[in-house]
């Protein structure tokens, strides 16, 4: 039977330290009406406070300071992301380069993406978005249709990107397009690129999600021109690239703490003295959380060696977005009031209708529930 | 799951050598002839014996007060290990109560020893040169086999613990639904001298439901987590071999996707009963005995019943050995407080705090002991 690898050492003093430092932020930050913390989330797109975070040190932690950084550890980036989300701060316009892309540029990219990127990145200021999802391959990220071809000394691009969080305002993508045939394992002949939503060729079309609000696009590319300094990783070496970082991408606090706030709006809202129901059904999600919060720093520890527990990762987002899921749940039947997009002065109602509404999304992104499913039963030796 | 090797040497000498012992002595055969829900209950002493000579008893208690001496998040894979094998004796209760008996300044004793459940609500009043102790014990588990009996008692000056050697025969004996002898005793007017009384050790003092009810709770969310593995494994063998409408289980997605809730239910149960290990012998040790058992009853009834499920009704005969893992989560997730009551106490504390106060806590639990 296959063993997980969950280790269960607490985290370093170094990475601890960071905390106290990020707490003074952010405690900063809501005492000058920085962000609201019932009506963010870490996905909310607010490029002001990113601007204060990187100034404050607080992004790109884990970037060499020849590129902007700090040369942190993995795991004090860690400490800082979940203190981020716990407070509920509105990290979007940060997140992805902070998460995802600059890791990637930072080991695979060129000398000049580098040297272009990076420093931007650290200061809070450029902002990415994943070109992954398209028209004809959701889940099925092998399917991948639009194409890069050889030009002179550069690529052109024809195709489209879909479900592109937040494409309409970000400065980059960083794009999986097709350069080669896919071979016998369908993972062959898939590159990234570095796309400057500025250039032309480039066209953005919203897509509103059911609340009306506009995070998503669908991306169009017309001869749209990259050189080769904007390739990241080699060419066809895609795949590796994308799936290596989706154990930093599922393991996360952010799998689990998407609505940590309705949780503790929750716990106000029953107010010191609950009633059994009330006491049991907190105590359980908390138990829960508390196990997910072990489960998730166990994983960064892993990462932090250089170990890329796969399975594991997938473990931590299909736990944890369960999770996220039940949060509402179980909130309005334990504070049985309607829910308001807009009751002012009463946080929880509004945190429980954009926590509903935002919901049906924590186990779609980043792999929907049963590709990960298919990820754990393939560790688990059934597949 | 286990990790496939241990921390230090002593440690996987240690467990090396209980997995050696169980899979030597644990038959299907033992366990039938220990289920008390088809027949008497026997007591295997030559594995107890075996048990003893090995020093697996005074795992926990440390090196200065006779015992090996063991970490507890080492202590808690030994206790997974009882689990896993559905060890038909007190072991866990033995090494959880002898270093609790040491963390309460006791001297280390010998043999099989078992914890008095707190719902027994005894009493201590102080007789002649020592006490002498009122009450009547139920729920013991092998209270009537075993060599000494570890009883928080109430007095005059609030709880203590008492070890109580040669506790008698049981004056009635029931059984959980693994069939594990489950005994009543009476200890009214039962005199015990004054070196076998200790005040509660201070980390534990402040445990709502007290210092045994805190421990019990451990030991039985460390040895869930051995069951399901145990569950969990019986099941992925089943898969794999079962063929129906020409392929193997294992290759139908809806059963590939049952597996992996499991799996998930398993790795976060088994994250909370780290917490727990992690925390022992200090004051968070209760607060994550309370996350450790909420999480692993919660998980344990899903498992369960995903892994019968899976069996389809092979499981469910007496002859295949899943119902050795099922039938003791469905007891173990409400013996020592089930789980909803331990997730009360969570959420009362929670809620007292108020909101804000919960981050920093999960924060603060999740650094270990302190």
């Amino acid at each position: 039977m296959h063993s997980f690898r969950f280790t269960a050492e607490p985290l370093p003093a170094e990475a601890e330290a960071a905390r106290e430092a990020v707490r003074a932020f952010l405690a900063a930050e809501l005492a000058a009406g920085g962000f609201v913390p019932h009506r963010t989330t870490w996905t909310t797109f607010d490029p002001d406070f990113s601007r204060r975070a990187g100034a404050a040190g607080f992004v790109g932690l884990t970037v060499p300071t020849e590129y902007g950084g700090h040369g942190r550890s993995g795991l004090v980036r860690y400490v800082v992301t979940e203190e981020m989300l716990a407070a509920g701060a509105p990290c979007g316009a940060h997140w992805i380069a902070d998460r995802q892309s600059g890791p990637q540029i930072l080991r695979h990219g060129t000398e000049a993406a580098k040297r272009a990127i990076l420093p931007r990145i650290c200061a809070g200021d450029c902002s990415f978005g994943i070109g992954m999802s398209e028209p004809g391959s959701g889940s099925d990220l092998a399917a991948v249709r639009t194409r890069a071809v050889r030009d002179g000394d550069g690529w052109v691009i024809n195709g489209s990107k879909i479900w592109t969080t937040n494409a309409h305002r970000v400065d980059y993508l960083l794009a999986l397009v097709r350069t080669g045939d896919p071979g016998p394992d369908r993972h062959g002949g898939l590159t990234q690129f570095i796309v400057d939503l500025a250039a032309p060729g480039v066209t953005v079309r919203p897509i509103l999600d059911l609340s009306g609000h506009h995070e998503f696009n669908e991306v169009f590319f017309s001869d749209y021109r990259v050189s080769d300094a904007m390739m990241v990783g080699a060419e066809g070496a895609g795949w590796g690239l994308v799936t290596e970082e989706l154990a930093f991408e599922r393991s996360g606090p952010d799998r689990f703490l998407s609505d940590y706030r309705l949780l503790v709006e929750t716990i106000d809202r029953i107010g010191p003295e609950p009633d059994r129901f009330q006491a049991a059904e907190t105590g359980r999600l908390v138990a829960q959380l508390a196990a997910l919060m072990g489960m998730s720093g166990s994983v960064a520890r892993l990462l932090d060696r250089g170990i890329v527990p796969g399975v594991e990762a997938a473990l931590v987002k299909d736990v944890g977005t369960g999770f996220e899921r039940e949060v509402p749940e179980v909130a309005r039947r334990l504070v049985p009031v309607e829910p308001s997009l807009n009751a002012q002065g009463e946080p929880y109602r509004e945190a429980l209708a954009h926590t509903t509404l935002r919901a049906p999304s924590f186990t779609l992104r980043g792999g929907t529930r049963e590709v990960l499913r298919g990820v754990i039963a393939r560790g688990l030796g059934l597949r | 799951m286990e990790p496939e090797t241990a921390p230090d040497d002593v440690a996987g000498i240690v467990l090396d050598q209980a997995g050696r012992l169980f899979s030597a002595h644990i038959t299907p055969a033992l366990l039938a002839a220990c289920d008390g829900a088809s027949g008497p209950a026997a007591w295997p002493a030559p594995l107890w014996e075996a048990i003893d000579e090995s020093g697996l008893p005074l795992a926990l208690v440390p090196e200065a007060r006779g015992g090996i001496g063991l970490d507890a998040t080492v202590a808690a894979r030994l206790i997974r290990a009882c689990g896993r094998a559905a060890l038909p004796l007190p072991l866990p209760e033995t090494i959880a109560g002898a270093a609790l008996w040491a963390a309460a300044g006791g001297e280390a004793g010998a043999g099989a020893l078992s914890l008095v459940p707190a719902a027994a609500g005894v009493r201590i009043a102080p007789s002649g040169d020592g006490f002498s102790l009122d009450g009547r014990a139920a729920g013991v588990p092998w209270g009537g086999g075993v060599s000494a009996l570890l009883v928080e008692a109430s007095g005059a000056d609030g709880r203590c613990l008492v070890r109580l050697e040669a506790p008698g025969p049981a004056t009635d004996t029931r059984h959980n639904l693994a069939g594990e002898p489950r005994d009543a005793l009476d200890l009214a007017g039962r005199a015990v001298p004054a070196d076998a009384v200790r005040p509660l050790p201070g980390w534990l003092a402040g445990a709502e439901g007290g210092a045994i009810e805190t421990v019990g709770a451990w030991i039985r969310a460390e040895a869930m987590v051995g069951a399901m593995e145990r569950a969990l494994a019986s099941s992925l063998d089943h898969a794999t071999e079962r063929q129906q409408f020409g392929r193997p289980l294992a290759k139908f997605q809806a059963i590939q996707h049952m597996l992996a809730d499991a799996a998930g239910h398993l790795a976060a149960a088994t994250a909370a009963a780290d917490l727990a290990a992690a925390a022992w012998g200090g004051t968070r040790f209760p607060l994550a005995v309370a996350v450790a058992k909420s999480r692993c009853g919660e998980a344990a009834g899903r498992v369960a019943e995903i892994c019968h499920q899976v069996h389809g009704a092979m499981g469910f005969t007496q002859e295949h050995g899943l119902h050795r893992a099922t039938r003791r989560l469905w007891s173990w997730r409400d013996e020592f407080g089930p789980d909803v009551l331990w997730q009360e106490r969570i959420g009362r504390a929670v809620c007292a705090g108020g909101g804000a106060a919960l981050w920093p806590m999960l924060v603060r639990l999740r650094a270990g002991a302190g």
